[in-house]
């Protein structure tokens, strides 16, 4: 067996082809840091950084993904146990500790409590209408509004008294009211008088008792302002500027909001940023909310353990969480797959597909007891016949 | 009883039915017999009754706080616990009582006759206030503690100024007094328990409390008074370890005996077979070597006092063969007998303490051999102070070398101090200043809980012996003879040995015995086990990239497997006619010896039971 394939790790004199391999970011960030040296200089800071570059690469072999586990794995067992701990915005409760991190890195679509930091564009962020601004955020439904709902059968009509004080509150008046109903229920004839709107259903249809109960829960619910999905506000006063923290999410209609910042504006949601703001975000708000949690626990985990476990996560596009529906039904490997979870499962599944397991990462290797593809067993010697 | 306590009560409290507007349902042990207007008032009346005598003492009655209800219990299996009752905040129990009681002229069922002393149960004690002191006491009390110290278990109890202690330190130190060694029973010497060690010249504690008297503990003590410096000695006692003086050892401190008995039954089996007691013969199937039995007497028992190591045969005993399988069985010999003597498990020593020939429970003749082995103190064994400050022997020093004071002594243990702040066992200095005085004053300090000895006292008295308030002395280097700059905190506590002994516990292998099924090594110490390289082991190995040294720790099972290359299904060979054999192709040159770990061949089979095809695809190595 020979070493030829290790690269030392003495830097060599890096050719001026491998100084062009530098990513654009750190090219871009040596361009405007050496914008004030001569020539030699330049140079000397390139080359420089260079070899600094080179020496931090991994080595083939090095068991990347092994060690991140680790590095988040044994900080994870000293995470408090209490599982469902709440630290309390006033009366807005965010998951945090371990449970937050399961949820992250099993890549739920349903997280237990989404929330939002809502920041404000320049004039907006002075506070000055910060109520108001946050009011116009927080979806209303139809039942808040509401003092009495009142069914009449013979004439398929239901009355509803609306609330006079809740409507002054909220800055809108019965019409604001009539009109999202009207949207909702396009079947239905909604009439105004003064507080009251009076929903006259559809007489043809001939609706039997029971559809008027039902057609009165969905008027409850009808959405009549805000946005969709946030249920609680919190205007806060951050560093020198207001902003809002919100429970429930709606990355979508919250960022198209003009007075919304709509760079800065992030939801703890993952799969809500990556529908609209891609994957690349999605990548990001993984490693952020994972490192958050790492921090209030008090622990110390490098990022690049948590990048290297976000970028698996995100490399196919899509969130795929750690789990056997995830980044693990990926893994060619049966034996791999069935080492996991669920044995007798993927055994079964692959016995029908004739699936072939070509034995070539570390799983196998180890239950079959040979060499693991990794380190010092992974050079090999090749030989001509 | 029952009956007769229904009839009473109703006729107290429910008057007239026609009048009454029942507000209460009472309950006799569970079960509904009748209603009272005023529940609180017919509770008061109930105890004022069996405080009278005219109730049974044991009885309870309750008030329940969400229901209302009134509940009374006569049955068993309530736990109670006295109480002095109090009035108009004042003690029934008065020094009166307490004359009477030292010149024995009055008895504790006196008192609980009397109605001063009452037991109640957990759910009376819901209606009460109990006062903890006499001090504590008010006008709404309703009872006090017989003595602060019931608030505490026996083990508790037993721990010296317990109050000083952080809480969780006191079930630390009661758990490890659980495991002490001492004179578990009086008898021992005729009893044939399993794994019992007896403390050699166990001591009654210097500093004691009450519950040392209550429990006479002086009849089966479990530690002894040692010198105790608390100093650092080379980095030989950090991380809880302690120091332990050589000569203190020599002399005896914290030796113990260890008793194991090994049993043996002549069992009948069908057929009027039975198991015999015996030296086994030569051509008996499984006999080890002569050497083996060089022990045994005629009638194949050990002899009392023989030395025996590991493996030698302790018992000889042959038994019927298990199953009549091959023909040889059937042969006119016919008694090819089974070896199955108790010999010494792996890994013990001892000496034979006591024969003893009996007979079990079906009336089979029994042998059970006691083996005792004296344990010296070593390094590793496991020892305790009562305030949950354990640890182990970290080395043994002669006691040339050990530290000595200006009047010449040397300490038997050496405890690090780097104990004591994030513990904050503060009775464990208190004690050690305790065991100081009473033996220079030659008696025992009382330290019981809440109720000891004042501290301060303690220290004030050291002086008059000559000695620094402080519990300090000048110390000099053991080896230099140098006076050590700090002055050192020196006394006397009760250390006791815990059960935990390496002798008991030290295991290694390198080769050795493996498991039928996996052909991995068997597990556990008795079984000469192989340590475990676990899942979590073996991640550290591939995160190092030592990936050969991985193979070869986990060659433990490996074998050579002969492969079909056609089938890719695992071959034979046919020694009787030197042919490699394909379970589907029959006979076959094509086959190769794949290796592999046996638990993998084992995976194999297992998916065919499964019905699934394993087919292996064979590939040049080169």
């Amino acid at each position: 067996m020979t070493a030829s394939t290790r690269p030392s790790t003495r830097i060599p004199d890096i050719p001026a082809v491998i100084t062009r391999s530098l990513p654009p970011r750190l090219r871009e960030e040596l361009e405007n840091a050496s914008s004030g040296l001569n020539g030699a200089g330049k140079k000397q800071a390139e080359e420089r950084i260079n070899a600094a570059y080179h020496a931090m690469q991994v080595e083939p072999g090095e068991s990347v993904g092994l060690v991140a586990a680790e590095s988040i794995g044994e900080p994870g067992t000293q995470m408090t146990l209490n599982t469902f701990h709440f630290a309390g915005v006033s009366e807005m409760n965010i998951t945090v500790g371990l449970p937050r991190i399961i949820e992250i890195l099993d890549g739920r679509k349903t997280i237990s409590t989404p929330m939002m930091e809502i920041f404000l564009k320049k004039p907006h962020n002075n506070g000055k209408n910060i109520r108001e601004l946050a009011m116009q955020i927080k979806m209303t439904t139809l039942q808040d509004l509401v003092l009495a709902f009142r069914t009449n059968l013979l004439e398929n009509t239901i009355v509803i008294e609306l609330d006079v004080k809740a409507l002054e509150r909220l800055d809108m008046s019965a019409a604001d009211v009539q009109k999202p109903l009207g949207k909702s229920f396009r079947s239905a004839k909604i009439s105004r008088s003064d507080n009251e709107l009076t929903v006259t259903l559809n007489p043809t249809k001939g609706a039997p008792i029971n559809e008027i109960f039902k057609i009165k829960e969905k008027l409850k619910g009808v959405h009549v302002k805000g946005i969709k999905g946030i249920t609680q506000i919190l205007p806060i006063k951050r560093d020198d500027e207001y902003m809002i923290i919100t429970a429930g999410s709606n990355l979508k209609d919250v960022i198209s909001l003009d007075f919304v910042d709509s760079e800065r504006t992030i939801s703890n949601d993952v799969h809500e940023v990556r529908d609209i703001l891609g994957i690349e975000a999605a990548r990001e708000m993984i490693v952020l909310e994972l490192m958050k949690v790492i921090e209030t626990q008090g622990l110390n985990v490098d990022v690049r353990h948590i990048m290297l476990v976000a970028d698996t996560m995100c490399s196919g596009g899509t969130i795929k969480g750690i789990t056997r529906y995830g980044i693990i039904a990926e893994k060619s490997s049966v034996l791999a797959r069935a080492s996991f979870e669920t044995p007798i499962k993927h055994v079964f599944l692959a016995a029908m597909a004739g699936e072939i397991d070509q034995l070539t990462s570390v799983i196998e290797n180890v239950m079959i007891n040979q060499p693991v593809p990794l380190g010092t067993g992974l050079p090999q010697l090749s030989a001509k016949r | 009883m029952k009956r007769k306590c229904t009839i009473t009560f109703a006729r107290w409290a429910c008057g007239p039915i026609s009048e009454a507007i029942p507000m209460a349902e009472v309950y006799l042990n569970g079960v509904f017999v009748g209603e009272v207007d005023n529940a609180e008032e017919f509770r008061d009346k109930i105890i004022a009754e069996r405080r009278r005598g005219a109730l049974p003492e044991r009885m309870s009655v309750q008030v329940a706080e969400v229901t209302g209800d009134v509940n009374l219990e006569t049955g068993k299996g309530r736990v109670q616990r006295p109480l002095i009752v109090v009035k108009n905040g004042k003690p029934l129990l008065t020094d009166a009582h307490l004359t009477q009681l030292r010149k024995h002229e009055l008895s504790w069922q006196d008192l609980v006759k009397q109605g001063v002393i009452e037991h109640l149960d957990a759910a009376e004690e819901e209606n009460t206030l109990v006062a903890f002191t006499a001090s504590d006491l008010t006008e709404a009390h309703t009872h006090m503690e017989v003595t602060p110290l019931a608030i505490l278990g026996l083990c508790t109890s037993l721990v010296p100024f317990a109050n000083y202690n952080q809480s969780a330190r006191l079930n630390a130190g009661s758990k490890n007094q659980k495991q002490a060694l001492g004179l578990y029973a009086a008898n021992y010497l005729v009893r044939m328990d399993m794994d019992t060690n007896v403390l050699h010249e166990a001591q009654m504690p210097i500093v004691r409390s009450d519950m040392h008297i209550i429990s006479d503990y002086a009849s089966h003590p479990s530690g002894q008074n040692m010198i105790v410096a608390i100093m650092s000695y080379k980095g030989y006692n950090m991380e809880d370890a302690i120091i332990i003086n050589k000569a203190s050892l020599d002399r005896g401190l914290a030796r113990n005996t260890y008793f194991r008995p090994s049993v043996a039954e002549e069992l009948r089996y069908s057929g009027g077979l039975v198991d015999e007691v015996c030296i086994p013969d030569k051509d008996v199937k499984g006999y080890r070597s002569e050497k083996d039995y060089r022990y045994l007497e005629e009638d194949g028992i050990i002899y009392p006092e023989a030395s025996v190591q590991e493996e030698d045969v302790i018992i000889g005993k042959t038994s019927p063969p298990r199953f009549l399988s091959g023909m040889d069985e059937y042969s006119l010999t016919s008694n090819i007998r089974r070896e199955s003597s108790v010999s010494m498990p792996h890994g013990e020593k001892g000496k034979v303490d006591f024969v003893l020939l009996t007979e079990n429970d079906e009336g089979n003749r029994m042998v059970q051999v006691r083996i005792r082995d004296q344990r010296v103190p070593e390094i590793g064994d496991k020892f305790t102070s009562r305030h949950g400050q354990k640890g182990v022997i970290g080395l043994i020093v002669p006691q040339s070398d050990m530290p000595f004071s200006v009047s010449g002594i040397t300490p038997d243990i050496i405890f690090s101090p780097h104990g004591i702040p994030s513990r904050m066992t503060i009775a464990h200095l208190i004690e050690l200043v305790g065991g100081k005085l009473g033996s220079l004053e030659g008696r025992y300090i009382d330290g019981t809980a809440f109720d000891a000895e004042d501290p301060d006292a303690l220290r004030k008295a050291l002086v008059s012996h000559g000695f620094r308030e402080s519990g300090t002395e000048q110390i000099y280097n053991g080896e230099s003879g140098e006076a050590m700059q700090a002055q050192i905190f020196i006394g006397s506590m009760y250390y006791l040995k815990l059960k935990h002994m390496v002798a008991n516990k030290l295991h290694s292998r390198a080769r050795g015995p493996i498991q039928l099924l996996t052909r991995q090594p068997t597990e556990g110490r008795a079984k000469e086990g192989g340590l475990r390289l676990g899942e979590m082991e073996k991640d550290t190995f591939v995160a190092h990239g030592a990936s050969l040294l991985l193979k070869e720790r986990f060659d433990s099972d490996r074998t050579l497997v002969p492969v079909c290359e056609e089938s890719g299904l695992i071959a034979y060979i046919d020694r009787y006619r030197n042919v490699t054999v394909s379970p589907i192709y029959g006979d076959t040159p094509k086959v190769s010896f794949v290796e592999m770990s046996y638990a993998f061949k084992l995976f194999l089979d297992e998916l065919m039971s499964l019905g699934i095809y394993p087919k292996l695809q064979l590939e040049d190595r080169y």
